[in-house]
């Protein structure tokens, strides 16, 4: 009992955690099971099946390389105008500052629901065909935002007076900003693209309303939960899961190595 | 110094030469914003605009939509729907107040306690982030199906008892009740809830703790006088981050639902995608924006926080 | 101001910096000769780094100009000025090795071969061997010679330094300041150094300008300006003075003569900043090391033509080298005295009457319509 209060903190957290991990476990065991009807919800036997043949369901491998390549082409996007506008917020002094933070603030304080109609809204009244290109112009809207609170938080944190040392030592403008800007904000922009990476994959919402025909990974799951769900989605999400984990953990035994083999 | 100390006024030379930067120096800014800028305005603001007038226009589909100032759609749309647009403020918010209960413990664990273990943990909690959401929400319909596991021992240590009694599930039914949804929104969003608060967590610094013990304070009032408050920060965008997206999902109400836990999400995506209502699905949307905001404004206002991002 | 006008010295004509309707530096002429190690001192604000930043280049003057020897380089960016800077915390790019930081400046003049100049600088600053180390490794000391290094490596006509030492603990500071000083020697450059800390200005440059209120109060080598300060600021502001208000009885010779509460004062009209007037109102100053301090029942001791002050001792601190004594006196109340520990009077002691007396050719004055108290607070700050 004495041993339970004092630790009833660290006994709650766990308990968190599990309840956070409890779906993946489940995930990941039912991607090994041969389910008898249509839905893959329920045990029935083991079977390797799904994972010898990942890509064997129509269409699912299809939606997987367009989640990709919409992610990679949105983050792209995203960072390259997120990165500009961050950069001119912190470094520089001009009329409409607050009306632009705003703008930027809006649409992380909004229900996607509302975003995804409204870009509805805009499509079809404009008359624009719904598809791959919609899909990407929403992804970009919103991973904007992120890009920018997560860059400008780590050029915030940067002392102005490296820029100056840089303009100091005969370094151009130019130089300036890619000798000693650009390296120093790298973290805040590799965090701000890898945000924008999983946000734009993982999007459900803005893109059910405005994919039309057009079929990505979230999309095609959510059809599965109406027509049968394939075995092959769970190999996915574990998959996924798995290589996620494996390389966080490369990058820090990398890390630690390099901090050993540096003396202090 | 005073008058006396300064030099005679000497006769003014001519006007010397006054600097100023140059024009192109000054646009620097404005160029770095344009296209950034320029997109949020085509493709967010506009189309709240667009969105706008689709809710005051009347008409079908087949004749065409037409602006005719017809806000009786507001009144209406709020008429019809106005228990989903509770029942979403009901169940978002209890699924924000979960997360603050469940994931506080969590957060506080990894700052102060985790040692060498708080990176693993960081990483359990991101995890998951990797395996489409989709796919985890439809793991609950496992978790909870019925004569399941879990289901077995809720029932039989009567907490389902209870949360019938509450009208939260049906007999000895989990899935398809309210208590399923909540269950679902909770855990969706936590990791929403535990990132922002174990960032102000760990920010404070442990000698503080120390520093009230030393002071006469129980573990219990140092919580409540010091780090609760040192969190704050924390706690308010982590609910935020919770509740604005969870008034406005659907996906856990069509997965982990029924007909009778339809949220206000739901609503707006089938007029918009199946019965083509686009007026009221507009008003709709118009209003679960203008009830966020109110909420959240208020909500910043008593918290006493205004620099979130 | 000199008119000297010789190939390498600084000259700045009617420089100012306005931000808004706040005026950071006022209408400003200052010309620092080649090879000169030259302090801008003042407290916090008093436009001692805007000044520095507008020779740098990194700020723009309002109006003015800016010359290196008889090249105007008021519109040059900072990347065009053959001017280096040691930043204040020194600004060391944290992302490059300390080979890399020292060869900055070099690598953007396209030198293709710097091996062997990184080398010498560092040797120079001894830290060969941290060559390949990042910044936040280093102490901060270190971290203060290599910002030295990287500047000095390229031979700028004027190496600026804002606050340099303003990071670094008292000993790290007083060692550095040598360091400096021999590093400016050797090297011969011309060093504008800007700090708020009176000592280190004095201790290290050829010339102090003392700043206050976006103007230059006074300029002088740094014995001169602590022995003849013109103004009460700089007076207060350099060290401690005893400043005695009192009222002119006879400004006709040589010296001049003051009464304050019956008591006769007398000092040379040549140390006096304003003309002094019989009837007018003076400020006496007097250094507190200059006075010497007797129990009252000796006054009979001092020497004929001293002037002499009664007072009673309030506070006495012992330092070690020497005893710092309070002083109420019916001229002045708090007169500081520091009397060195060479025999120790026992009989002073708080609470003794004495009299104080001093060499009226150490006693100056100073226009007494200025406020008393300039640049007292920024003292105990800075010191």
């Amino acid at each position: 009992m004495r041993w339970l209060r004092r630790n009833l903190v660290t006994v709650l957290g766990l308990l968190t955690l599990a309840y956070l991990l409890l779906p993946n476990v489940v995930v990941t065991v039912f991607s090994f099971n041969n389910p008898s009807g249509r839905f893959n919800y329920a045990w029935q036997e083991f079977s390797l099946d799904a994972w010898k043949d990942p890509c064997g369901v129509a269409d699912l491998c299809g939606s997987l390389a367009l989640s990709l390549q919409i992610a990679l082409w949105a983050t792209l996007g995203a960072t390259l105008l997120g990165a500009a506008i961050a950069f001119a917020l912190v470094r520089y002094r001009f009329r409409a500052r607050g009306a632009v933070n705003s703008l930027i603030f809006m649409p992380m304080a909004m229900p996607e629901i509302v975003m995804a109609a409204s870009l509805l809204a805009l499509f079809l009244n404009m008359g624009v065909e719904l598809g791959f290109w919609t899909i990407l112009i929403a992804h970009v809207m919103f991973c904007l935002s992120f890009v920018v609170a997560a860059v400008k938080a780590r050029v915030l944190s940067m002392d102005p007076r490296l820029e100056e040392a840089a303009r100091d030592l005969y370094a151009s403008p130019v130089q300036t900003f890619l000798r000693v800007t650009l390296p120093i904000a790298a973290p805040g922009i590799a965090a701000g693209a890898l945000l924008s990476f999983a946000l734009s994959f993982d999007d459900f919402i803005i893109t059910n309303f405005n994919s039309g025909n057009t079929v990505t990974f979230p999309m095609f799951v959510w059809g599965s939960a109406q027509r049968g769900t394939p075995v092959q989605i769970n190999v996915i999400g574990t998959a996924m899961f798995v290589i996620a984990v494996l390389v966080v953990l490369a990058a820090q035994i990398v890390g630690n190595r390099r901090k050993k083999a540096q003396p202090k | 110094m005073t008058a006396t100390a300064a030099p005679p006024e000497a006769p003014a030379p001519a006007e010397p030469p006054v600097h100023r930067p140059s024009l192109r120096k000054r646009l620097v800014p404005y160029w770095l914003l344009l296209p950034g800028i320029l997109w949020l305005l085509v493709f967010f603001v506009l189309p709240m605009a667009y969105q706008a007038s689709t809710s005051v226009q009347t008409g079908s589909l087949e004749e065409g939509f037409e602006v005719t100032w017809h806000f009786r759609t507001y009144w209406d749309a709020l008429a019809e729907y106005y228990p989903q647009f509770l029942r979403s403020l009901l169940y978002a918010g209890t699924a924000t107040l979960l997360c603050l209960l469940l994931g506080y413990p969590l957060a506080y664990l990894i700052a102060f306690k985790a040692g060498r273990w708080r990176n693993l943990l960081l990483v359990l909690v991101i995890a998951p982030f990797f395996t489409s959401f989709l796919i985890r929400t439809l793991a609950w319909k496992t978790i909870l199906a019925d004569g399941g596991p879990v289901v077995a021992v809720l029932n039989s240590v009567g907490f389902l008892d209870v949360t019938s009694w509450l009208g939260l599930t049906q007999g000895e039914r989990v899935l398809a009740t309210p208590l399923a949804v909540v269950c679902g929104l909770t855990y969706n969003f936590l990791p929403f809830m535990i990132l922002p608060l174990y960032t102000s967590l760990e920010r404070i610094d442990a000698r503080l703790h120390e520093a009230a013990g030393d002071l006469y304070a129980t573990p219990a009032t140092t919580f409540r006088k010091v780090t609760f408050p040192l969190s704050m920060p924390g706690v308010v965008s982590g609910t935020l981050l919770t509740f604005i997206p969870a008034s406005g999902d659907y996906v856990n109400a069509e997965l982990l639902g029924s007909t009778d836990t339809r949220m206000i999400g739901n609503v707006i995506q089938s007029q918009y995608l199946r019965i083509l209502d686009y007026p009221t699905a507009a008003a709709l949307s118009f209003i679960l924006m203008a009830a966020v905001l109110v909420m959240v404004t208020i909500y910043i206002r008593r918290a006493g926080t205004e620099d979130l991002v | 101001m000199t008119d000297k006008t010789a190939g390498g010295d600084v000259r700045l004509a009617g420089i100012s910096k306005h931000y808004g309707t706040f005026t950071a530096v006022h209408p400003l002429d200052l010309t620092i000769p080649q090879g000169s190690f030259f302090a801008l001192l003042g407290a916090s604000g008093c436009g001692k780094t805007t000044t520095l930043r507008m020779i740098a280049g990194l700020e723009e003057p309002s109006t003015g100009t800016v010359h290196l020897g008889d090249r105007d380089v008021t519109q040059l960016p900072p990347y065009k000025r053959p001017v280096n800077t040691v930043f204040q915390s020194y600004a060391l790019f944290p992302h490059l090795s300390i080979f890399e930081n020292v060869a900055f400046g070099l690598r953007r003049r396209g030198i293709k071969s710097v091996k062997k100049q990184v080398e010498d600088m560092l040797e120079l600053v001894e830290l060969g061997q941290f060559a390949q180390r990042k910044p936040h490794q280093l102490s901060g000391g270190q971290q203060q010679r290599v910002a030295v290094a990287r500047a000095l490596i390229n031979h700028p006509q004027v190496l600026l330094l804002d606050e340099p030492l303003g990071a670094l603990d008292l000993k790290l500071r007083r060692q550095m300041q040598l360091e400096l000083k021999r590093i400016q020697t050797e090297v011969g450059i011309t060093f504008v150094h800007v700090t708020h800390d009176q000592e280190e200005a004095m201790t290290m440059a050829d010339t102090v300008a003392v700043m206050n209120g976006g103007r230059v109060e006074q300029l002088g080598a740094p014995a001169e300006l602590y022995e003849n300060p013109r103004t009460t600021f700089v007076a207060n502001f350099l060290g401690t003075s005893n400043l005695i208000e009192a009222e002119v009885l006879e400004a006709g010779g040589d010296d001049v003569t003051v009464a304050s509460a019956g008591t006769k004062l007398r000092l040379p009209r040549a140390r006096c900043s304003t003309a002094p007037k019989a009837g007018g109102r003076l400020l006496v100053g007097v250094r507190p090391e200059k006075i010497s301090l007797v129990p009252a029942a000796e006054e009979g001791s001092v020497a004929a033509g001293r002037n002499k002050v009664p007072g009673r001792i309030a506070d006495s601190s012992f330092i070690g080298v020497s005893t710092q004594f309070v002083v109420d006196s019916p001229v002045c109340p708090e007169l500081e005295v520091y009397v060195q520990n060479i025999e120790r009077d026992d009989r002073l002691v708080p609470g003794a009457e004495v009299v104080l007396h001093w060499n009226p050719e150490h006693t100056f004055g100073l226009d007494a319509a200025q406020d008393i108290d300039a640049g007292v607070e920024t003292v105990e700050e800075g010191a």
